[in-house]
């Protein structure tokens, strides 16, 4: 009987004792959460927010004032004419640049996670996150100066024997230069998911008489793709709105969404239009973090 | 046979990658001791004159100065709040935890465009006045993550049992923290700080949005090679700042290993 009641007592305090730690850690969770969560909140999703009912705003063409009313105008024209045009190249720019940099990053993530040995491997690792590291405006100027007239890349065409590429201020110095400076964040994210790969399952497909291209068609690669999407997510978000190295790289033609809104707000005083434009890098990654998601690219991770 | 020779293409790739990765770092560097004012490939003569030049120019001191400024403040204001963070996410479990790591990640997931618009909105209509302090806004935003890694990932590897020994030993909450979790985790502070400050350093796509009338170097650098004004100097000036860099870096690197090293790409959704 006493008993009874004694483990009664005490399991009720141990509840009891169970809740309030519970409710203490909730305090102590909410204390420490609130200042950066305020921070997020107050500084960047509200302007997030703002910037996306600005893009409903207009400017006044009298008294340069921001118009208050809602208007879809902005959308109407970043949707018709020259942005259509400018969105589009934006878009099959970054895709073109994620591309080349899967296809580039992958053998080398292949042979960092599964060929080196140890030792080669952090070495390689390392001989990726330098570049990584290096001042974003060295690599463009880099570019700069192997592709133009008096560069490089013309005194090898020529000492070859080839005539000059002439790449210097083109999309196709462009191009380079994206590839080149998001490389590293294809390869890493390769390399993660290549080294998780159990060798047991490279040695059961090899049992099971797989030759080395369906080993790596149908095992492999599949589990090799979290890794890629999680690259590309980098590369193709990066390239999308990116303004400086179109404009100190590329030509009169190399115009993208960044440098469109680079213009509309800094030099065209049209924050509203500039905002419109912004949401649309935004509405594309949605888009493709959506197919993604759908091609179970993130069920793996 | 046929192994062989893919073992062979395979390797090829990865020195031609790696030429790829590493040529133009070099080129710049060797820029920066070129006596001509033109650049032409290959450098004729040699000078250590444009390292006088850009010393002395009070344009690049002054750059430098700010940039250097604006670095520490957002660091330690992203210290302070990706740390915390990082602790309260760490073994809570509540609705959104995920989400958490998500909202962080964001404003370096997102092209930098967009986050400088949407603080340049914010502040014009705010009315605030674009200084040294919307830029540390703007940066200290986008290191919190940076912080937020390195920490969290260290505190998931640290041992329950270290704390709950502490704790058994009669030490309260304070001790526990300034005797054995904080240095635990002074080392991935140290670390993500670097990393966050070389991050900020060399940021210059939402600087360009929340900078009013003063150049952080970043911005210097892209105004002179826009203009095509003063080119020897912007070589030695990016080699200065890729020197600069890779200093926090190695040091982080040393202290942490590199598990935590690409800011964008280690946010990516993790299980744990």
């Amino acid at each position: 009987m006493t008993t009874s009641v004694d483990s009664e007592t005490k399991r009720g305090g141990l509840r009891a004792l169970h809740a309030s730690a519970l409710a203490r850690s909730r305090w102590r969770t909410a204390f420490l959460l609130s200042p950066p969560l305020m921070w997020f909140l107050v500084i960047y999703l509200s302007s997030l927010i703002l910037m996306l009912v600005t893009s409903f705003w207009s400017v006044n063409d009298f008294t340069q004032q921001i118009d208050h009313h809602l208007t879809g105008a902005n959308f109407a024209q970043i949707t018709s004419g020259a942005y259509v045009t400018i969105i589009w190249r934006t878009f099959l720019l970054a895709a073109l640049v994620t591309l080349t940099d899967a296809i580039v990053a992958f053998p080398f993530a292949y042979v960092m996670a599964r060929v080196a040995t140890q030792r080669t491997q952090r070495i390689l690792l390392g001989a990726v996150l330098l570049p990584l590291w290096a001042s974003y405006l060295a690599k463009v100027y880099a570019w700069i100066s192997i592709l133009e007239k008096g560069g490089a890349l013309n005194w090898t065409f020529s000492k070859l024997g080839l005539p000059d590429p002439n790449l210097g201020f083109t999309n196709g110095a462009m191009w380079i230069a994206f590839c080149y400076i998001w490389l590293p964040y294809m390869i890493v994210p390769i390399y993660g998911s290549l080294e998780r790969i159990p060798s047991s399952l490279l040695d059961a497909s090899a049992d099971l008489g797989g030759s080395a291209w369906s080993t790596f068609r149908r095992v492999i690669l599949p589990l090799a793709l979290p890794g890629l999407i999680a690259g590309s997510i980098f590369t193709f978000s990066l390239t999308l709105g990116d303004y400086v190295t179109p404009l100190l790289i590329g030509g009169s033609n190399s115009t993208l969404i960044g440098n469109a809104i680079y213009e509309n707000l800094l030099t065209g005083g049209n924050l509203p239009l500039a905002a419109a434009l912004s949401t649309v890098p935004i509405v594309i990654m949605i888009v493709y973090l959506a197919i993604a998601k759908r091609l179970g690219a993130f069920e793996a991770l | 046979m046929r192994s062989r020779l893919s073992r062979f293409g395979l390797w090829l790739w990865v020195w031609a990658v790696l030429f790829f990765l590493f040529a133009p770092i070099v080129t710049i560097i060797l820029f920066g001791f070129d006596k001509s004012n033109v650049e032409t490939w290959p450098i004729q003569h040699w000078t250590t004159h444009w390292y006088s030049v850009a010393w002395n120019d009070p344009q690049v001191r002054s750059a430098f100065v700010l940039s250097i400024k604006a670095a520490v403040v957002a660091t330690a204001l992203a210290l302070l709040l990706g740390s915390l963070a990082a602790f309260g996410v760490h073994k809570a479990r509540f609705f959104g935890r995920d989400s958490i790591s998500l909202l962080l990640i964001l404003p370096l997931a997102l092209p930098g465009v967009i986050t400088g618009v949407a603080l340049n909105s914010a502040f014009q209509w705010a009315g605030i006045t674009l200084s040294i302090w919307t830029i540390i806004i703007g940066h200290t935003t986008f290191c919190i993550v940076v912080i937020y890694n390195n920490v969290i990932a260290r505190l998931r590897r640290t041992s329950n049992t270290l704390l709950e020994a502490s704790a058994d030993l009669g030490a309260n909450t304070v001790q526990t923290f300034r005797l054995v979790t904080f240095p635990t985790i002074a080392t991935a502070l140290v670390s993500g700080a670097l990393l966050a400050f070389a991050l900020s350093f060399d940021e210059v796509i939402v600087t360009t949005f929340t900078a009013g009338a003063q150049n952080t170097l970043p911005i210097w650098i892209f105004g002179a090679i826009r203009l095509g004004q003063q080119l020897p100097e912007v070589n030695v000036v990016v080699t200065m700042v890729v020197i600069l860099m890779f200093i926090p870096i190695l040091i982080a690197a040393r202290l942490t290993g590199t598990e935590n090293f690409a800011p964008r790409v280690a946010a990516a959704p993790k299980s744990d």
